[in-house]
């Protein structure tokens, strides 16, 4: 599709993706090369005659021996595993089954239900976090595990359900039928017929939940307060800041170690990943 | 739909048993596969904003019930200087960010639907943004903008762009700047990915078409492109209006709302009232002021999507 003269290419294509890649990656080749840079050029004035910006002769692993013995790094880690595939977890059950009744059952109230359910999917976590945590700790889940694990599904189950709705739609009536003649309850077309034909769009649900409850961070913000509690997110921001002191080595270690699960588990699913961010918005 | 189950009796007369199947009903299946749903949700979401609007009009703070007030926190929000610069704060950080995600969005996605080497490889990369923790890559802008150690500073001075250090977070101005950048740099990604899609389920025939009948590049996009691609972009810009509206981490990483309230959102302020200083009642009050101008594109966007259904 690109045609004309090499310069028109230059001009038309390779330049403005070009700056576009910069733009966007350009903030995560800082991260790495900070995670390595000795503390004594990372605090060197970028008007200093030998700061080298982008790339480090000396380089240290330090940064990341701080955030691995003087923090409990690793348990923020496995605290935000755990909770984002558990959330996952019920969310998709959940999800699905509810994007089954709403896509391939009438009954009444699907429609009224259906819109209910895409209004909670359009919700900001922003806009209720402040009674939340009343509730919270009303519940005596305050500073748990399961403050989260119940709460994030608020905003994952409204999306999973909305997207197994659009894939449960495509499934022709047929097949269903087909299975029902043959002698097997609707519980029975559902689980074995109709579920296995939906797994890609499953996955989908499963890949961009995931990614949404290991990146939320309100709830986390406000729910959590023990050290040992905290997932990744709000750990670096609450112990690698001190008063108005960043420390910035091991606070670009944690948040270069805090995105590769999530990076790792988008990169073997891009192509659900991508087909459920816009299968989210076309609907 | 009433079901029989035959069984055969010992004289090998088939006889017909009525055998209770609620599930057979579809309105009982359907109440059974949404409960879960319905319970979290409820307990979750619906709960949560009725609490929310009771603690709206009482004066409580951490720890202390409060008594009711009626409208008082509302009314003290109307003559709030800090709460005025919220609104106005979060409406200019909204329009800016939308028009220039949506510009450079679709300018990304037309160079995503050539054929080029490495098409799914930088198609995977380019998402990265929106797929990290905001938080975590919030810090590494954070450290970019630094006053005294900032790589982008060192870049726009050894271009001779500017000669003395810019102070990106200092100032009132710049710092909402600084966080209007950040936040294109988070949502360009989302636009240009769903735009992409839905570039590709435009027929090429029609680009084909017009192109013999002498259409330029540009006429083929104002005439062809534009129009099919409007109901995405519709639904994509109205998805992340509610999220920048909304918005929390860029600010809360970034400036925490200052300095001097200048970068202060909807959320931010919320959070610095409710959390930081213990006003749950007033930060509730500011947390459900999003909530007509949230409505409104909610019903906006029900709306539109009926529309383009039922076309």
């Amino acid at each position: 599709m690109i045609e004309g003269a090499n310069w028109r290419r230059w001009i038309y294509f390779r330049l403005p993706m070009a700056i576009f890649l910069i733009f966007l990656l350009f903030p995560f080749y800082w991260m790495i090369i900070t995670t390595f840079r000795p503390d004594g050029e990372l605090y060197r004035p970028w008007r200093a005659a030998n700061y080298t910006p982008f790339w480090t002769w000396n380089p240290t692993t330090a940064h990341l021996k701080y955030l691995f013995g003087e923090t409990t790094f690793m348990i923020w880690m496995w605290n935000t595993m755990f909770i984002a595939v558990v959330s996952t977890a019920i969310s998709l059950v959940c999800g699905v089954l509810a994007g089954y009744a709403l896509s391939r059952l009438s009954f009444r109230f699907a429609g009224t239900l259906g819109t209910m359910i895409f209004i909670t999917y359009l919700v900001p976590q922003t806009l209720l976090f402040i009674p939340l945590s009343e509730i919270i700790r009303n519940y005596q889940i305050g500073d748990t595990p399961w403050s989260l694990i119940l709460t994030y599904p608020t905003f994952l189950i409204p999306f999973c359900t909305w997207l197994m709705m659009g894939y449960f739609k495509a499934i022709p009536k047929e097949l269903e039928e087909c299975a029902r003649i043959d002698g097997a309850s609707r519980w029975q077309a559902m689980l074995y017929i109709i579920i296995p034909v939906a797994v890609p769009g499953i996955l989908s649900a499963m890949i961009f939940a995931f990614t949404l409850s290991w990146n939320e961070f309100i709830y986390a913000l406000v729910f959590l307060s023990s050290p040992e509690q905290k997932t990744v997110p709000v750990g670096v921001v609450s112990e690698l800041i001190r008063g108005d002191v960043f420390f910035w080595g091991p606070l670009m270690a944690g948040a270069l170690l805090g995105s590769i699960p999530v990076a790792i588990a988008y990169s073997f699913f891009v192509e659900q990943y991508v087909s459920g961010l816009t299968g989210s918005v076309k609907g | 739909m009433a079901m029989t189950a035959g069984t055969r009796a010992d004289d090998g007369e088939i006889i017909a048993k009525p055998r209770w199947r609620p599930l057979e009903n579809e309105a009982n299946l359907a109440l059974l596969l949404l409960l879960p749903t319905l319970v979290l949700l409820g307990l979750f979401i619906a709960y949560p904003f009725v609490r929310g609007i009771l603690l709206s009009v009482t004066n409580s703070r951490v720890g202390v019930p409060g008594s009711f007030v009626g409208l008082d926190n509302f009314a003290r929000l109307a003559v709030d200087p800090i709460f005025h610069a919220v609104v106005y704060n979060t409406f200019l950080y909204t329009i800016v960010t939308t028009i220039f995600k949506l510009v450079l969005g679709l300018w990304l996605a037309l160079l995503l639907n050539r054929n080029f080497k490495f098409k799914a490889f930088t198609r995977a990369f380019i998402l990265l943004p929106f797929i990290v923790p905001t938080v975590l890559a919030c810090f590494a802008w954070k450290w970019m903008f630094d006053p005294t150690f900032s790589v982008i500073n060192w870049i726009l001075y050894k271009l001779g762009v500017i000669t003395s250090a810019i102070n990106w977070l200092g100032d009132g101005d710049l710092a909402m700047l600084s966080i209007i950048i950040v936040n294109i740099w988070r949502g360009v990604p989302f636009f240009a990915i769903s735009l992409m899609a839905g570039l590709q389920t435009i027929s090429p025939d029609l680009h084909e078409a017009a192109a013999i009948d002498g259409a330029k590049p540009f006429q083929r996009f104002i005439y062809i492109t534009w129009p099919l691609l409007l109901p995405v972009t519709m639904v994509v810009v109205l998805f992340s209006v509610i999220q920048t509206f909304a918005d929390f981490q860029i600010v809360f990483v970034l400036t925490g709302g200052g300095p001097a309230n200048a970068t202060h959102l909807f959320a931010t302020y919320a959070y610095q009232l409710g959390v930081g200083t213990g006003l749950l009642s007033q930060g509730a009050a500011v947390s459900l002021a999003m909530f007509p101008i949230l409505f409104l594109i909610v019903i906006f966007q029900l709306i539109y999507i009926r529309r383009v259904e039922t076309r």
